[in-house]
């Protein structure tokens, strides 16, 4: 810069010169470390690892609030299938996934590390902690979440800053609908499938001459489950007598649950999850509603997104009780048993739907990448819109383009009248094939966005 | 040159916030999203810290304003234009008004029965932004930005988003990132010297008279009432301000920051620092946010790779004994911090900080006489 001014002769050149060099040096590291990263095949990108020697993958988790379970669970199964990726342990679904370009060696040759952070369940903090993961910590991916809110806050955040997001368990119709971003992936169904799952099994149950009560988690995932199931349970000729939202983490239900008694209603339905389903459950059972005689017709209760770790909290108010999950660890092809016999290997207890989606999702990523042959985003997205693969617990399986959203099979589940032990408290009613929850890619309003940010 | 000088303490100050980028590198604490919050819950604290710290009156509701201030620039930012100017006056003027009135209402009562009912309004605030006023706030999900907000303004000017969402911007310049830090920086400059001159003038000097004797202050015939509420409107119109610039930094509003512990939060960081003196508050901030971003996120194997300098069973055991302490339990590293503060030291580590200076002055004033302790 100073050898330039040699026609600027004086005092006054070689101030500016100097100033201007001063302010240079000065600057920041990271603006330097950006600036001159090594691009991966031409194109800079954000966090590139250029030519380190490893990667890092951001596990955004709730480790406290009332999805902490879930988010506890989730953390488990990061770290197996990052000890899988580096070629540790026995593998898991590294084994069963067809087709697959994963070697063993970590992704692309790189060793995969990971860092991680606590959503709280809150929109604020989760955001707070993937970006500190993305700016700090320099993540190419983040995965993670137990709640919807979170996980639409955070997909907005990584398709602001051109990272990829592949959600956790999410299973409002708006993270890949009206909310959906190019940057990110959800492998867990939604709302709408658990509606189109359950309507048959319904109609044979419990017939078509009923009255629905909807307890509601009031945020975007309890509104559109309320809306999927409405409209399912609608069509079979029940009526809704009710629809109420309740606050989340409310803790004592009985307040909702009182007015249900004298309403008229012959099945309750809580969209809940988490805590807050052990407790509105539980309270509700306490209250009778299970044994009593309504219109003629014995009283019943759905909970249309099940989960395993919800069971276990719920004891026997859950026998009998019928709802829909993404996975359970009961299944019996060949990539659940891979994933279900490591798991138990390094944990001594069954992974959750939680921990399942979470696995699937990061060893989803990785082969993107390997496929792709580049960490660079566009090329990755690319490689996962209509990814076809198998073996991953949930049958042949689906990236859909239009959308990130995974098409399989979706499971029916019933509480467990007699588990046999603490782990086997849902039994599998049916497996609904995906062409039945299928839909259009428009009908939730989805419109994905630039590829470059 | 002596701190006594508004202007010497003016450049310190500013020069310290404003290399903060550089001094923070060797704790990690250098990226932009955690010195954006240092400067913005610096904001709130040394607001809060006029109202409490220099008139004792503990309000545990102060985040109410904060997300007051962040729901009106998100919805400025919604309506009217992703300048950020616009927004950050209108959410420090909006939670003025709002604090103006629960101020006037809180007011009525003192000591633990202000607490209380400022407490009360803040959870109000909270419960009514989760349910009656979910089409303002848009419930547990947070008021988020869409493309076909109508932003008259920018569609004025011919602004119009063509892909993906806008961005915040300071007249073009984006508020994320780098960029956004030094706009928070210099508010948080503003608004300290609006505070150093509080505190240094008569007005400030009433306010610390009420927090001594209230009685005696009325006999000598002056109406304390007047100037308490000036005291909460100014602290309140400071939360609304660290909250518009949480929307300024990241264009989302959630409810759970009018939640009280958001409001407990800010009290813990004014005692933690030192309530009542002018640094404090932001070295509570600081304390408190570092514990929570960085702390937070500590694991094992980080936790490993620190000890990797000792030998292996060594590590093995301090990685065993301190991991309770991180990641997940920063909670409890952060209470046992703020127990030993608070027991042995109640004036928060400004105390501290003057214990230790004393000690040296005191030894450099027997080493030599000459110590220069001014």
């Amino acid at each position: 810069m100073t050898k330039k001014d040699t026609t600027n002769s004086g005092r006054r050149g070689f101030l500016k010169a100097t100033a201007a060099t001063g302010v240079a040096a000065s600057a920041p590291m990271f603006f330097i470390k950006d600036g001159h990263a090594a691009a991966h095949g031409g194109m800079n990108f954000r966090n590139n690892p250029g030519k380190a020697k490893s990667i890092k993958l951001g596990f955004n988790v709730p480790q406290t609030g009332a999805y902490a379970d879930e988010g506890a669970d989730e953390l488990r199964a990061f770290k197996l299938a990052v000890k899988h990726l580096n070629g540790e342990g026995d593998g898991g679904m590294l084994n069963t996934m067809k087709p697959l370009a994963l070697k063993g060696n970590g992704v692309l040759g790189k060793k995969v590390e990971y860092v991680t952070g606590d959503t709280q369940t809150k929109s604020d903090a989760a955001r707070a902690s993937a970006k500190r993961m993305i700016e700090k910590d320099g993540v190419l991916m983040i995965s993670g979440g137990s709640s919807s809110g979170v996980a639409i806050a955070v997909q907005g955040l990584c398709q602001e800053m051109g990272v990829i997001f592949m959600a956790g368990l999410t299973h409002s119709n708006d993270t890949t609908g009206k909310d959906c971003r190019r940057y990110g992936f959800r492998h867990f169904f939604n709302a709408y499938m658990s509606g189109r799952a359950l309507g048959p099994v319904l109609k044979k149950e419990y017939g078509t001459d009923r009255k629905a009560y909807h307890l509601t988690a009031d945020y975007t995932w309890g509104w559109t489950q309320e809306e999927s199931i409405k409209q399912t349970t609608e069509e079979l000729g029940w009526k809704t007598v009710k629809t109420v939202r309740t606050p989340v983490g409310a803790g004592d239900f009985s307040q909702y649950i009182t007015p249900v008694l004298n309403s008229g209603a012959d099945v309750l339905i809580l969209n809940h999850y988490g805590k807050d389903m052990i407790n509105s459950l539980t309270q509700a059972v306490q209250f009778g509603l299970k044994d009593k005689m309504v219109n003629g017709k014995q009283f019943e209760i759905i909970v249309p997104l099940f989960s395993r770790l919800m069971a276990q909290g719920a004891g026997d108010a859950i026998k009998g009780i019928l709802g829909t999950t993404n996975w359970n660890w009961q299944l019996k092809d060949a990539g659940s048993q891979a994933f279900v016999k490591s798991f138990g290997a390094e944990y001594g207890f069954p992974p959750s739907q939680a921990a399942h989606t979470c696995y699937v999702q990061t060893l989803l990523y990785a082969d993107a990448c390997q496929r792709a042959g580049t960490f660079y985003p566009p090329e990755v997205i690319k490689a996962l819109e209509g990814f076809n693969f198998d073996g991953m617990g949930n049958g042949p399986t689906e990236y859909r383009a239009e959308d990130h959203q995974c098409f399989k099979d979706v499971l029916v589940v019933r509480g467990n009248p007699n588990p046999t032990s603490q782990f086997d408290l849902l039994q599998v009613e049916q497996i609904v094939p995906r062409k039945q929850v299928e839909y259009p890619p428009t009908q939730f309003g989805c419109k994905l966005g630039p590829y470059k940010v | 040159m002596s701190l006594k000088n508004n202007l010497v303490v003016m450049l310190l100050f500013s020069a310290i916030v404003l290399s903060a980028p550089w001094w923070l590198a060797p704790i990690g604490a250098n990226y932009p999203d955690l010195l954006q919050k240092f400067a913005i819950f610096g904001l709130f604290a040394i607001g809060f810290n006029i109202l409490f710290g220099l008139t004792g009156y503990l309000s545990f509701g102060h985040a109410a304003f904060l997300g007051v201030g962040s729901y009106t620039a998100v919805w400025s930012f919604k309506l009217l234009t992703m300048n950020v100017i616009p927004a950050v006056i209108l959410g420090t003027l909006v939670s003025g008004v709002f604090a103006l009135l629960i101020g006037w209402l809180s007011l009525r009562r003192s000591g633990i029965y202000f607490s209380i009912l400022t407490l009360a309004f803040a959870q109000m605030s909270y419960s009514l932004a989760y349910s009656v006023l979910t089409p303002i706030t848009n419930g547990e999900t947070g008021l988020q930005l869409s493309q076909q907000d109508p932003r008259v303004l920018d569609a004025m000017a011919g602004i119009v988003p063509t892909e993906g969402l806008p961005t915040t911007n300071l007249f073009g310049m984006p508020m994320s990132g780098y960029s956004g830090f030094y706009f928070c920086a210099v508010l948080l400059i503003i608004g300290f010297w609006v505070t150093l001159k509080i505190f240094r003038s008569p007005y400030g000097l009433k306010l610390t008279a009420i927090k001594s004797n209230t009685m005696r202050m009325k006999y000598t015939g002056f109406n304390t009432r007047p100037y308490l509420l000036s005291a909460f409107v100014i602290s309140g119109m400071f939360a609304g301000l660290a909250g518009s610039l949480m929307a300024v930094t990241d264009p989302l509003a959630g409810a759970e920051r009018m939640q009280w512990t958001a409001s407990g939060e800010v009290v813990l960081m004014t005692i933690l620092g030192g309530a009542g003196t002018l640094i404090g508050p932001l070295l509570g901030v600081g304390i408190i946010k570092y514990f929570e971003n960085i702390f937070s996120a500590l694991n094992d194997s980080a936790l490993r790779a620190a000890y990797d300098f000792l030998p292996a069973g060594l590590a093995d055991f301090l990685t065993t004994v301190t991991s309770p302490f991180v990641g997940e339990g920063w909670h409890l590293t952060l209470g046992l911090l703020f127990m030993l503060v608070v027991i042995f030291l109640p004036g928060g580590v400004m105390q501290g900080i003057s214990l230790i200076s004393r000690f040296l002055r005191r030894r450099l004033g027997m080493a030599g006489e000459s110590g220069g302790a001014s």
